[in-house]
């Protein structure tokens, strides 16, 4: 098994250790990380896709994170020295008004940072104002809304609304999603996207970013 | 105390549980962004006439509105020094409801912190629900009930904290989502017979299941509990179906009082002892589920 196999394979069994001697392994044989991160990408995508059929769980996912991390850590000085570091884009993310939850939120997190995004997270219960002001501190790409209780569904909309308001609009996507969402009522709000899963909201931001 | 132990009881008869309580607080005016609990203080009134809509309905046992009453929970609203005061209004008011006949199974829902995302610690949990369960007791519960648990460890922590501090019975549902080839896991990943025979190991009364599904699903689940654990009575607080959302963007569970009335003798022979309602069910879901049951 050559070095990038077996970084995918530590990645996949969520072994941190091995991971990370891989990625040293990967970077004294003097290849270019960039490939074995897109490959990294991929398999957390399916690793994604895997827990939303409920076919790995949460320990799985968060373990094969924590492996990406480790060899992310290694990789990161590497390609910051070469110059080839390039975030795809910032993301601010946070669960919305009155929502208190934000497990699912995360793993939303979790997933687009390993994709390679800078994700600033809010946390729980954001303010409207706090999505706007954070993504104009930051220079947000993309504002992602969370909601998990249908009861706090409207503070996206409010977002966007809010967004209008100030002439903002057009600056950002805004993307929404959580539990009791769907595509439709994200039509209706008039967001920029909506996905059902963490790994389906990686293939959304690169898409809203590629439009760009 | 006229009422008994809850596992005397269940050696002669099934009883009926009660169902869910936030729609209700809702209804009645809680805010987006207000903490549920704090109506126990706030308005004990309105929360009165929830739990009694639920014993006019047949309940046998009802529970009480302190499912987010963990340090955890409260401190989100910047409650986490009334943990005491709280809980203990929550117990107070369902016992005055409930009166000196029928059980007050108290509601003790997760931190919403896990271990494995290094939120918190075990002992963390044990301390939170110590704290919880002392004060349901002291407002007179006569059980804890430990819901909606997707981890193991929780689960064991929040038992070991009421049954080492408190006299309280010991009764811990999880939440099963459908997964592969018909089997039902936790979210983190733990199938229903394993996690009742951890909560079953760590001193839990009554087992079982709650939310997450309905009627149809939680006899499959009760299935499994009972082929692990042949002795240990099961409750199961089950959702009124799953929720469709409407055009207008609400939520909807779609079982009518009847629909769920149909699986309840199906439920009890798979081998639920306790049966009452999560989402989407009202005391007229509990009072058709009983009338069933009981002819």
């Amino acid at each position: 098994m050559d070095s990038v196999e077996k970084l995918l394979q530590a990645v996949t069994d969520g072994d941190e250790t091995v991971a990370a001697e891989a990625a040293q392994e990967i970077i004294d044989g003097g290849i270019d990380p960039r490939e074995p991160i897109a490959k990294l990408t991929e398999a957390m995508r399916i690793l994604g896709k895997q827990f939303e059929d409920f076919d790995i769980f949460l320990p799985e996912m968060i373990m094969a994170a924590d492996a990406m991390t480790a060899a992310m850590r290694i990789f990161e000085p590497v390609l910051l020295a070469s110059g080839k570091s390039e975030k795809k884009g910032v993301i601010v993310l946070g669960s919305a008004p009155g929502d208190m939850h934000e497990i699912g939120k995360n793993i939303v997190k979790t997933v687009l940072t390993t994709a390679g995004f800078h994700v600033v997270d809010l946390g729980k219960n954001v303010q409207v104002m706090d999505f706007i002001n954070k993504a104009e501190e930051v220079r947000a790409d993309i504002i992602g809304v969370s909601s998990l209780m249908t009861t706090t569904m409207p503070g996206a909309s409010d977002v966007l609304k809010l967004l209008s308001d100030k002439g903002l609009r057009d600056k950002y996507k805004v993307i929404v999603g959580g539990a009791p969402t769907n595509g439709e009522w994200a039509n209706r709000i008039g967001a920029d996207g909506w996905s059902g899963s963490a790994s389906d909201a990686v293939l959304l931001a690169n898409r809203l970013l590629e439009a760009r | 105390m006229a009422r008994g132990k809850i596992v005397d009881a269940l050696k002669d008869r099934v009883l009926f549980s009660d169902g869910a309580w936030g729609t209700f607080l809702i209804e009645k005016g809680l805010a987006t962004g207000e903490c549920p609990e704090l109506w126990c203080v706030k308005r004990p009134e309105d929360v009165m006439e929830i739990a009694k809509s639920y014993i006019d309905a047949g309940a046998d046992m009802i529970e009480t509105n302190s499912f987010g009453g963990t340090r955890y929970k409260l401190g989100l609203y910047g409650l986490e020094g009334r943990v005491g005061e709280i809980n203990e209004a929550a117990a107070r008011i369902s016992r005055e409801a409930a009166g000196d006949d029928h059980w007050v199974i108290a509601s003790a829902g997760p931190t919403g912190k896990l271990v494995i995302m290094k939120e918190i610690t075990p002992r963390d949990y044990y301390d939170a629900f110590k704290e919880q369960s002392a004060a349901l007791e002291k407002g007179g519960a006569d059980a804890i009930c430990i819901e909606t648990m997707m981890a193991t460890d929780e689960a064991v922590q929040a038992i070991r904290a009421a049954r080492e501090n408190t006299g309280l019975e010991v009764i811990c549902t999880f939440t099963f989502s459908p997964a592969k080839k018909g089997e039902f896991r936790t979210l983190t990943g733990v199938k229903p017979a394993e996690a009742c025979t951890a909560a079953f190991e760590a001193g839990a009364d009554i087992v079982g299941a709650n939310c997450g599904n309905g009627i149809e699903n939680m006899i499959t689940i009760v299935k499994e509990i009972r082929a692990a654990l042949p002795q240990t009575p099961i409750l199961v607080h089950s959702n009124a179906g799953m929720p469709e959302i409407g055009g207008d963007g609400k939520e909807r569970y779609l079982s009518t009082p009847e629909m769920m009335a149909a699986g309840v003798g199906e439920l009890i022979r798979a081998g639920a002892g306790i049966i009452g309602g999560c989402c989407g069910t009202a005391p007229a879901h509990i009072r058709a589920m009983r009338e069933a049951a009981l002819g």
